[in-house]
């Protein structure tokens, strides 16, 4: 080593020595060595073998799909699992002739043979050798037909991927939502983690907000093949990860009970557990097959359901908004109690109509309630008595008390997926419309009307917050997550949102109020009593178009997409509430009528089912 | 205006061997990339080897900015520029956030680039300046008198590492230790440094996402991806073995061909060299390889001064590391983690900063009688 020479004018002694610039040279060169040595190895010693192995690229890497974590409800019933499903796979690179392959498969497999013709010859160029799907799903015939003639269909070959299954098909379907294929947005968003084009994924619900949990990990095996593509031999196999199990709060019986209630009525019910926000039934009607999806759905089958003015695939209790109706004065009652507006005691006249300017707004009861107080004017649900308290408080005021019950903004069941509602103020009003705010809307604010709008899911929280004393839960129906090795990754935990603003003698005196809704003789909510239990509710009738008198009074017949939506909500036993249910109707009338007997029912299947 | 024509006469025979050896991996990258690129079916608009030719041009320009500006000089600056440095790989990972993936680039309109690539060449400088400002009585250095350039370090591979890009990382944490050895710091304290590293490890971790980590653990085991790095393996070692004694010829590789390589033009383009050129076309490549490593040396023991000795002792390390660890990634040997090989590799922050190393050792070479 010439050059290594130090040179003579060499002043400095400091380092970097000669002797460290001695020691980097025999590194280098050590580790030169290992490389030729290991390029002797592979090019020279075992060329041979490595030029058999790519002479045609004899190894195939073959996925092996992991399933999908299971869904059940809390008692162990199997909402959501998997099933074998049959996947046509093909090697491009090994089908001798694309269109006689084709077409001898078309034979006994139904094909569009044209489409995978050009498919096939065009893979053959760009990524022979990666195997791609020819068609999914497969019927047990023509798995059947394919490995009886697979030594005719050279390159062919048959994937079993597990597939999701719904037991229950549209039972609690927008509860476990639907898997597909990702959708491209998807794919940039969760660039990272390893989804690949292709991947199926939760699209709502469950198998959305629980996709991180529910997806497990593919395995793969490297085999190598012969130049028909028959496995010779494994190189290398490592098995697929399953995915989570998820248990929810959700009781199937009483998800039943519930679904065969609402019947055939568009609306939905939301029943769970006032004290912990834990859901037991969420009812969305219209409902949908979500199998449907996991066998790869027709463009026919997608278009009659997104298009349908129905809107199955919308989760009614999440995501519709609906005006709160007579409900609502719960919060207007809570609010002139806390604000010392009114006692209980205090006497308001009700003439049946309530004049503000130069408009009148009716009482419910065209003749008129009379000297009315707090507890009969809830009872009666006496429209006057309430539009008197909303003047003297203003829509502001109002407005902070509906929000502090969790109203106009969403819940945090479902964030993706939920709406916000709408709790309107002045200052709101001026921002979107630029006009300022009438004493008038003001009137109509007070017992739901006007701009407001909920969902189902928020009155359930309000609701749980008068039966439990206070406390805005955050409602969830996610009991635990348990992996494929029992261990417990994620467990029901009581979320709350805040306090209710209101005193608990506040609270009991509208309890008391809401009781004699259901129990008084002279109440809106009769229709939900239950043998041997107290229970306490809010009738709310909410109108969709200003009406006439005529109509009103029934002597017209009103058109269904102009009937009033039929509010329910409700808790019992009013001592110690073990169940709140919030039932709306979609044009169903009367609330009291229509709304309550359907809340009776699942109370009462409630009660049954904890009894037994 | 003599000294000029003689100044410039001296620096082409200095360095011509290195510029033939420069001139020769540009060759062979250029060759190698229009093959892994499918030959005559380009994929990508413009085709990705007159990209490259671009870079060239580029790494040229740098290059030659960078010999031609005293090297002292150059240091002096050195801090400027590594602050410089950390805001850029700051900036990358800010937007990195928004995301969510990995992010490495930087945009300047229409040019992306690594910082971490740069971050490299600038810890080159920072560590040659700490020693050229510091004397050393007891002939060795401890581990107090490289507090400076090891923090400097640590900086850098935490922001590169947060990316992440555990390949920069690597390169960096082992160009920074080389150096530092090669300065002289004892032995002693060199394991101290190590020491301290891995116990920063774990605090590390705890500051990362949980997507970083996870992303990292495939990295590491690159097993836990089945159908990712173990079969690129597979295919890179069929690539490299049936290439024989001779290879099977230019543009005939068929595990490049047909796209059985992954990364074919960037990680494994070593893979598609050796199929293609064989045995014998391995030892020019890799024999052009230790030549450039030894003219380094050489430089470094011509070198009149212990910063100049150490700055060429820099280039070699900021060469040797990417070329060992991505051949023995292709050859099995190693795991594999995103290391490219510098000049043949697809990439122009890579390049352009490479040559930016040259310079910095040209710069070296040709000043080393001038004081």
């Amino acid at each position: 080593m010439k050059s290594l020479r130090w040179e003579e004018d060499q002043q400095e002694k400091g380092p970097p020595s000669r002797k460290h610039i001695q020691w980097a040279a025999i590194l280098i060169t050590g580790v030169f060595l290992v490389l030729f040595l290991r390029l002797w190895q592979l090019q020279i010693l075992e060329g041979e073998t490595f030029e058999r192995l790519s002479e045609k690229n004899r190894i195939r890497l073959r996925r092996i799909p992991f399933p999908r974590g299971i869904v059940m409800d809390k008692r162990g019933q199997v909402l959501a699992d998997n099933r074998a499903s049959f996947n046509l796979m093909v090697v491009p690179a090994e089908v001798e002739d694309p269109s006689s392959t084709i077409n001898r498969l078309a034979t006994g497999v139904q094909l569009d043979s044209h489409n995978s013709v050009s498919l096939v010859s065009q893979a053959r160029k760009k990524t022979p050798f990666r195997s791609m799907v020819l068609k999914e799903g497969l019927r047990w015939e023509e798995v059947a037909w394919v490995e009886t003639n697979r030594l005719e269909l050279p390159g062919i070959w048959v994937e079993v991927e597990p597939r999701r299954h719904y037991p229950e098909a549209s039972k609690a379907a927008h509860v476990l939502g639907y898997v597909g294929e990702i959708p491209e947005e998807l794919l940039r968003a969760w660039k990272g983690k390893g989804y690949r084009v292709g991947d199926r994924v939760g699209r709502s619900g469950i198998e959305r907000s629980l996709e991180s949990y529910l997806r497990g990990r593919d395995g793969g095996v490297q085999v190598e093949v012969d130049a028909k593509g028959r496995q010779i031999s494994v190189l290398q196999e490592v098995s697929f990860e399953p995915g989570a199990d998820v248990i929810l709060t959700l009781d199937m019986r009483l998800q039943e009970v519930a679904e065969e209630a609402l019947g055939d009525r568009t609306g939905a019910v939301v029943a769970g557990d006032p004290k912990t926000g834990a859901i037991f039934a969420m009812v969305s009607h219209p409902s949908f097959d979500p199998n449907l999806f996991s066998e790869g759905i027709s463009s026919e089958t997608w278009k009659s359901l997104t298009e349908s003015k129905d809107h199955p695939l919308t989760n009614r209790a999440l995501m519709a908004q609906y005006p709160p109706g007579s409900t609502y004065k719960i919060v207007t009652a809570v609010a002139a109690l806390e604000e010392g507006i009114i006692t209980k005691d205090t006497p308001i006249y009700c003439p049946g109509h309530y004049t503000v300017g130069n408009r009148d707004y009716r009482c419910m009861k065209k003749e008129g309630h009379g000297w009315i107080r707090f507890r009969e004017a809830v009872i009666q649900s006496c429209d006057v008595y309430f539009y008197h308290l909303g003047h003297l408080l203003g829509v502001d005021r109002l407005a902070r008390y509906a929000r502090g019950f969790g109203l106009g903004s969403p819940t945090g069941f479902d964030s993706d997926q939920e709406k916000p509602g709408l709790i309107p103020t002045s200052a709101w009003k001026k921002r979107r419309f630029g006009t300022p705010w009438h004493a008038g809307e003001t009137v109509v604010a007070a017992i739901g009307q006007g701009y407001d709008l909920v969902t189902p899911i928020q009155q359930f929280v309000m609701i749980s917050a008068v039966a439990n004393g206070g406390e805005v839960m955050v409602p969830q129906i996610v009991e635990r997550v348990v992996d494929a090795d029992g261990r417990l990754l994620a467990s029901f935990q009581p979320r709350s949102q805040g306090r209710l603003p209101a005193s608990s003698s506040t609270l009991r005196l509208l309890k008391e109020a809401l009781r004699g809704v259901v129990q008084d003789p002279r109440g809106t909510g009769q229709r939900a009593r239950v043998p041997g239990v107290e229970v306490a509710g809010k009738t709310g009738t909410a109108q969709v178009v200003r009406m006439s008198e005529r109509v009103r009074e029934r002597k017209v017949a009103v058109p269904y997409r102009h009937r009033d939506h039929a509010w329910f909500v409700s808790f019992a036993p009013v001592e110690e509430p073990q169940i709140a249910v919030v039932v709306i109707v979609e044009h169903g009338g009367l609330g009291g009528m229509e709304a309550a007997p359907i809340a009776q029912r699942v109370i009462q299947a409630f009660l049954q089912l904890q009894r037994s | 205006m003599g000294g000029e024509v003689l100044r410039t006469h001296r620096f082409l025979k200095d360095s011509w061997p290195l510029l033939a050896l420069v001139a020769f991996l540009g060759g062979v990258g250029i060759v190698s990339l229009y093959s892994a690129a499918g030959g005559e079916e380009a994929w990508s608009r413009p085709p990705i080897y007159l990209k490259q030719g671009l870079f060239w041009g580029l790494g040229i320009l740098a290059g030659a900015l960078v010999a031609i500006i005293d090297y002292r000089r150059w240091l002096d600056y050195a801090w400027i520029l590594y602050a410089l440095c950390i805001v850029l790989l700051g900036a990358v990972l800010v937007l990195g956030k928004v995301t969510s993936g990995s992010q490495r680039w930087l945009s300047l309109g229409p040019i992306a680039f690594q910082p971490s690539e740069l971050a490299k060449w600038v810890l080159l400088l920072v560590t040659a300046r700490h020693f050229q400002s510091k004397e050393t009585a007891l002939g060795y250095y401890t581990l107090r008198d490289v507090l400076k350039p090891t923090g400097a370090m640590g900086l850098v591979a935490l922001l590169v590492v947060l990316e992440p890009d555990l390949g920069s990382t690597i390169l960096i944490v082992l160009l920074s230790v080389s150096m530092l050895i090669l300065a002289g710091l004892r032995f002693r304290s060199v394991l101290k440094v190590l020491g301290i590293g891995l116990l920063c490890l774990p605090v590390a971790w705890n500051l990362m996402a949980q997507y970083q980590r996870k992303r990292i653990m495939t990295f590491l085991d690159p097993q836990q991806d089945p159908l990712g790095a173990g079969y690129h393996v597979t295919q890179s070692k069929i690539a490299v073995g049936s290439g024989g004694l001779l290879g099977k010829g230019y543009l005939q590789g068929t595990q490049s061909q047909l796209h059985f390589l992954p990364e074919h033009h960037t990680d494994f383009a070593f893979s598609v060299w050796a199929e293609e050129w064989g045995f014998v076309g391995c030892m020019v490549l890799l024999g052009a390889f230790l030549l450039l490593l030894f003219y380094g040396l050489t430089v470094a023991s011509r070198a009149t001064d212990t910063t100049a000795r150490l700055t060429a002792l820099g280039v070699v390390a900021f060469f040797f590391w990417p070329v060992s660890i991505n051949v023995a990634m292709t050859l099995g040997l190693v795991p594999v983690v995103g290391i490219t090989l510098p000049f043949i590799s697809y990439g122009g922050s890579s390049l352009v900063t490479s040559m930016m190393a040259l310079g910095l050792l040209l710069n070296v070479h040709t000043r080393r009688f001038l004081f």
